[in-house]
């Protein structure tokens, strides 16, 4: 973990209530995809943590939708403007597990991360397949980007509007994977836990306190005893979480 | 050159800056990211006879100016405490540490604090007796004279460490509850733990922390903290370790005027986490702004 001041080098809408931040700054705490950084805000007492998109030796990306006071507030932000930012927090995805094709499942917000980590498996030679979720049309993002980035890429949309009408999880059923990696809310996860037919990771979101393991604020039990969602996690392997 | 040191119960601290309980765990994750010597001492995790996971969540809600928690003492139990964090702080801190000892009956405290004082590194007790998020005990004992003064004499006679009993604001006369205490063996008082707060949710018209309640703290509560440290000031004889919304080295200054002879800092870390050691770095530079040669001599210097 690093603590540092980033310049924001630009802050655009890319779907609905969704935009896209890129920060210019030291990244050499990153150390994994899935991993999370966590903003401080003028104003607000505790920092927003938010997941790595993307990231290379000299920007992050970030990709946050607005749901709540601090991320208004954030949406307002400028280029040139800085940010204090604390980097390279959670454990992060691992990769090693994945077979040589592992089937990435994003829901909503819960899609960028997957990103970078696409980006990874790709790079480590496997074939990768995504399924993106959306509630509609207007809320899709990043689909050019994955099928860039050379993944086999499915949307899918609750209303029918765009790509699969349905959840992830009807998409899931026509792929064949030899593993899964996700990060998307509680309703989803409960799904792909039915319908799953390997081992897979998770990647949780809790309410934080400090985001670096020192308040206990996001514990949560699992089968391998009480973890921090946000220093031991956020990501957890299908195995271990108590449902 | 400005000094720093103050002297808590007999042993000497650089300075008077603890990281609270709650707050820096057992110490070696901040020592990662900075070398965690530099502190006075730091008080550790909330330490019950029993391990812990405390309550469901959520358990933290963000607040203007700070913040609630809920976590009710969530720790792996004493006999873990012991085995395996004390080592693992050991190899990263070489200074005496400040035990945070927390019980749902008197016996619990007395058997936590016994179990722990055969620890060399283990320079004072901080026995909390006003954790406003668990039922059955926590601040059942610091709401009332009798229960603190229960709880203090029944642990000072399974320890001859210095020990300081956590008050909680949560009642209507702390003074009272700080004699009760002095009188009953403490050797200082530690105060204030959180204040008793509440957000609700307007999505959902329900309160945000999933216990309903939680601890209130932050900046937003240094008033009622100073103000509460400066009353029990007068009233006893033993030192104190003034916290609640300490944020700067300001604020450390403006504490021990109301009689603080060290600070704890808590909410503060977890949006900073080096807050401590910035506040130490600027704590010479502040002094020599006030003409502040000697950081002891200004213990209880507004009365």
């Amino acid at each position: 973990m690093t603590q540092g001041i980033y310049e924001i080098l630009s802050n655009e809408k890319i779907a609905l209530n969704v935009y896209k931040m890129i920060l210019c700054g030291d990244t050499s705490a990153i150390t994994a995809s899935g991993q999370f950084v966590n903003i401080k805000l003028d104003g607000k007492f505790l920092r927003r943590p938010i997941s790595i998109c993307d990231y290379n030796d000299k920007t992050i990306t970030i990709i946050y939708k607005v749901v709540g006071v601090g991320t208004e507030q954030m949406c307002e932000m400028l280029a040139g403007e800085k940010l204090d930012v604390l980097v390279g927090l959670g454990n992060g995805y691992n990769l090693d597990k994945s077979g040589d094709r592992p089937l990435l499942l994003g829901g909503g917000v819960g899609v960028p991360p997957m990103y970078n980590l696409c980006k990874k498996l790709i790079d480590q030679g496997n074939k990768v397949s995504v399924i993106l979720g959306f509630n509609t049309k207007e809320e899709v993002f990043l689909e050019d980007d994955f099928k860039a980035l050379g993944a086999e890429v499915t949307v899918t949309t609750a209303d029918g509007s765009y790509g699969v009408k349905g959840f992830v999880t009807d998409a899931m059923k026509n792929i064949d994977y030899t593993y899964f990696f996700t990060c998307g809310p509680m309703p989803m996860f409960k799904a792909i836990e039915a319908t799953a037919v390997t081992s897979g990771q998770y990647s949780f979101e809790e309410r934080m306190g400090c985001g670096f393991g020192a308040c206990m604020g996001c514990s949560c039990k699992t089968k391998y005893g009480n973890k921090r969602i946000c220093k031991d996690g956020p990501v957890l392997e299908r195995e271990e979480i108590i449902w | 050159m400005v000094n720093t040191k103050v002297k808590l119960s007999g042993i000497e601290l650089d300075n008077p800056i603890i990281p609270a309980s709650g707050t820096f765990g057992f110490g070696y994750e901040f020592a990662e990211i900075y070398d965690i010597n530099c502190l006075g001492t730091f008080s550790f995790k909330g330490t019950t006879k029993d391990p812990r996971f405390g309550n469901p969540t959520p358990r933290i809600a963000e607040c203007d100016a700070g913040m609630i928690n809920a976590v009710g003492l969530q720790n792996p139990g004493v006999e873990k405490v012991i085995s395996e964090e004390l080592p693992k702080l050991k190899a990263c801190f070489n200074k005496p540490v400040m035990a945070n000892v927390s019980g749902f009956s008197v016996e619990d405290y007395a058997y936590t604090v016994e179990m722990l004082d055969s620890q060399e590194q283990i320079g004072w007790f901080e026995v909390n007796v006003s954790c406003p998020n668990v039922h059955g005990g926590g601040m059942s004992f610091g709401t009332s004279a009798e229960a603190a003064a229960e709880v203090t004499s029944s642990v000072r006679k399974v320890t001859k460490k210095p020990l300081y009993i956590k008050l909680s604001p949560n009642v209507t006369n702390i003074v009272e509850i700080a004699k009760a205490c002095e009188e009953s063996g403490a050797d200082g008082i530690s105060m204030i733990n959180t204040m008793l707060g509440m957000r609700i949710d307007l999505k959902t018209r329900k309160p945000v922390i999933a216990n309903k309640m939680g601890g209130f703290s932050g900046p937003a509560i240094k008033p009622v903290a100073l103000r509460m440290v400066y009353q029990v000031y007068e009233a006893v004889k033993v030192p104190i370790i003034g916290m609640g919304g300490i944020a700067t080295a300001e604020d450390v200054i403006e504490m021990m005027l109301a009689g603080a002879t060290a600070v704890e800092i808590g909410a503060q870390n977890l949006v900073d986490p080096f807050a401590c050691k910035d506040i130490i770095d600027n704590l010479p530079k502040v002094m020599e702004k006030y003409k502040i040669d000697n950081l002891s001599s200004i213990i209880g210097g507004a009365h």
